[in-house]
């Protein structure tokens, strides 16, 4: 028999359907993170699920960790002060393309610089979903939204390169109709000492799809599927070819010092100093 | 690197000529503050640099965050995980923590904010002083909200307000603000800071439910809710958006209005636990100087004076400015005939002097916000002015 | 593969019609419904290839009847 793990970890006294549209990638990524946890073993008493505003940033509420639903643009500072103040904890974040880049993108990039032991997932649907479809730090140039009605002017972040620059220990990207694959770099992530991005390209059925005419979730994820290559296979593609592609795989898997073990080193130096004060 | 040094005296305390950022820092270490984040901001960065130094050798952890915002976010995080946590800035800084501190009202996370007052609005006088950001204390954060303010004048004062701050934040589970100023921040006096033993420490109420009967905002024990901290057998939820007892979103219009009832109850109830005054010579007082901050260290001056020269002055330090000492405004209101109100600001705390004394004074305030402190014969030539 | 024991329900209440299931499930085990739920129709073609349970976005397919059990009145 094949399980469902995610039931299992379904906060029990929470209400369902939860409150994302028919489509939406948020909760296939929600259940790739559920099942990445899964497998290594952690016990839902180490978790903390943190997140910012949005429609991703909702998924915390409803699965069975400790978690805490933030404040726009913030979830990483929020995850920072839980994990500094007890580094023994697992801290996950879920955070939209806008939450996390726009609002958040000052928090985004000191993250990944201090490298400290979180994973954040960036659900990226390329638009603003809850507050009616805006522009979003992710949308490709000319695409519509309710805030550009004649097309996007601004260009988009690449999330993935943007998280390698900034020097965070591990950067991956992949879709949500890649279920394992996302499901293997959540792991990945969460198993990398040090700041993890783990990039979700989403399908927004409702929002995006209204203003660029991309179907249902079912075309999105589809469109996804086929836009899809690894990074070996877009080695040998020029940059037309290239044009529509998302790229696939891991962009950075380094082994920087994290910043709580740096934080141990740096209590040794404080308690000799310490100890000179007492001896006064 | 520190600019001050403590010794033991023969009673084991610690003793030191410190300036009131740094005596502040070592009352809240003493308090069991083990988190600090914070941003460079004059007039408070000492508050930074003192707890980079102290928090490791104490098993604290501080951290310099990217910004303001960032810093006061932190500190909710770190609170949520069981730590005492505090931030410290300025105006400036202060304005963006905002949103943050409205994040910690809502969700009740027990944290210290301490804001060093300079001149504003914006960029305003960096290094001078004010006390314009009263208001902003009480309201600055958007919407409805409890929140204690407490405003020390001397550096012993500061050290005595933030145990206090750091107990009513853990008691209520919620943020308290200490408002501070740019005179009192740099200025150095002798403090001697209490013993461990002499300490009385409050720490946040445990739950004492089995972890499946657990609830993020339990009111079945009290209005203020029983708290874990992440990492253990209690999983909750919290949320900034209107929640019900389990942390979860709610729009009914009576659950909405029980959930904002309780979390302002919890403070409003307990005022006599809350709010602190001090009265000087108000017993036999014709003229009432009420001030909060370093102005009271002024006003004292000033009664001491005046009352050489026949004047019956008394002054009236709020200790706490929120919430509002209402009742020993209004019990002096009944006695003295007129009231001065002394801030540096153009006149904020005098509009609560007045709702407070319900009409049965006359209330003059004594503003000013020129950068400058103000002195005692400044006090004085306003209060001989008015008697023409 | 011992085929038999597979079991596989969906959640009504919990299922947004999105049709995930049956457009990505490569053995046609489900077909929409004139109601615009997915009916399971051939279970016994399932390889146990998880894509349903994986990417039915609102968690509404359970695999295990103990797990729907427990889940009746949610
Ligand atoms: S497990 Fe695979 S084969 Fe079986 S029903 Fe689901 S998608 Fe189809
Ligand atoms: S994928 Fe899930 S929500 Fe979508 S139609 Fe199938 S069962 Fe329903």
């Amino acid at each position: 028999m094949m399980e469902n793990i995610i039931h299992d970890y379904l906060r029990p006294k929470k209400s369902f359907p939860h409150v994302w549209c028919p489509g939406c990638g948020d909760g296939i990524v929600l259940n790739a993170m559920v099942r990445a946890i899964h497998s290594l073993g952690k016990s839902k008493d180490e978790v903390v699920f943190v997140s910012g505003i949005g429609c991703s940033s909702r998924a915390p509420a409803y699965t069975d960790f400790s978690s805490l639903h933030g404040i726009h643009g913030r979830a990483l500072p929020f995850a920072t002060g839980i994990k500094l103040a007890n580094p023994k904890l697992t801290v996950v974040v879920f955070s939209g393309d806008g939450d996390a880049l726009a609002i958040g993108g000052n928090h985004f990039i000191h993250a990944c610089r201090r490298n400290i032991d979180i994973t954040v997932v960036v659900i990226n649907n390329n638009i603003y979903g809850m507050t009616g479809g805006q522009a979003s730090p992710t949308m490709p140039t000319g695409a519509y939204g309710a805030t550009a009605p004649y097309g996007n002017l601004d260009r988009p972040f690449d999330v993935c390169k943007l998280a390698a620059a900034a020097g965070a220990n591990y950067v991956a990207r992949a879709t949500a109709f890649q279920f394992f694959q996302l499901e293997k770099c959540i792991k990945e992530g969460i198993e990398k000492k040090g700041f993890s991005v783990i990039e979700a390209v989403t399908p927004c059925p409702s929002l995006y799809s209204f203003f660029n005419n991309t179907g249902r979730g079912v075309d999105m994820l589809k469109k996804l599927r086929d836009r899809a290559v690894t990074t070996q296979k877009a080695a040998t593609l020029s940059p037309a070819e290239l044009e529509d592609k998302i790229v696939t795989g891991v962009f950075a898997n380094e082994n920087f010092r994290e910043y709580c073990a740096g934080y141990a080193e740096l209590v040794e130096k404080a308690e000799r100093s310490k100890k000179n004060e007492e001896s006064l | 690197m520190l600019f001050y040094k403590l010794f033991k005296d023969k009673d084991g305390r610690k003793v030191g000529f410190v300036q009131a950022n740094e005596a502040c820092i070592e009352a809240a270490l003493l308090a069991g503050m083990r988190f600090f984040a914070g941003y460079p901001i004059t007039p408070s960065s000492e508050m930074a640099s003192v707890s980079s130094e102290k928090l490791p050798m104490y098993g604290g952890k501080f951290i310099q965050m990217e910004d303001e915002i960032a810093a006061m976010t932190a500190v909710c995080g770190a609170s949520m995980a069981g730590l005492k946590a505090m931030t410290a800035t300025s105006g400036p800084g202060f304005s963006l923590k905002q949103e943050a501190i409205g994040y910690a009202a809502m969700n009740e996370i027990p944290c210290v904010i301490v804001n060093v007052q300079r001149a504003g609005p914006s960029t305003g006088l960096p290094t001078q002083v004010s006390q314009g950001d009263v208001m902003q204390a009480r309201w600055g954060t958007h919407g409805d909200h409890p929140i204690i303010v407490l405003s020390p004048s001397t550096v012993v004062e500061t050290a005595d307000l933030t145990f206090d701050a750091f107990n009513l934040a853990e008691k209520y589970r919620t943020p308290v603000i200490l408002l501070m100023d740019e005179t009192l921040a740099h200025m150095r006096e002798k403090i001697t800071l209490p013993a461990e033993n002499e300490l009385k420490l409050v720490e946040r109420k445990r739950a004492t439910v089995p972890p499946s009967d657990y609830r993020s905002f339990d009111t079945r024990f009290g209005d203020v809710p029983p708290f874990e901290p992440y990492g253990g057998k209690y999983h909750f939820h919290i949320t900034g958006l209107t929640h019900d007892e389990m942390g979860f979103p709610i729009v009914e219009p009576d659950d909405v209005v029980k959930a904002m009832d309780r979390i302002h109850r919890k403070i409003n109830n307990n005022l006599d636990d809350i709010v602190k005054v001090k009265q000087f010579q108000t017993d036999d007082a014709e003229i009432l100087l009420v001030s909060f901050g370093t102005p009271v260290r002024t006003c004292l001056g000033a009664m001491e004076i005046g009352r050489k020269e026949g004047l019956k002055i008394g002054v009236l330090q709020l200790q706490t400015i929120w919430p509002f000492p209402d009742k020993a405004v209004l019990n002096l209101a009944k006695k003295i005939g007129k009231i001065f109100v002394v801030e540096l600001n153009m006149g904020q705390i005098i509009n609560e002097v007045q709702r407070a004394s319900q009409g049965k004074s006359n209330i003059k305030g004594i503003n000013k916000y020129d950068g400058l402190f103000i002195s005692p014969d400044e006090i004085l030539s306003h209060i001989l002015e008015s008697k023409g | 593969m011992e085929k038999s024991k597979t079991f596989l329900f969906v959640k009504k209440n919990w299922c947004k019609k999105c049709g995930i299931c049956v457009e990505f499930c490569p053995k046609g085990v489900f077909k929409l419904g004139k109601d615009g739920y997915p009916e399971i129709v051939a279970l016994d073609k399932c390889v146990e290839c998880k894509l349903c349970i994986s990417l039915c976005p609102d968690f509404a397919i359970f695999s295990n009847p103990e797990k729907k059990k427990d889940y009746e009145d949610r």
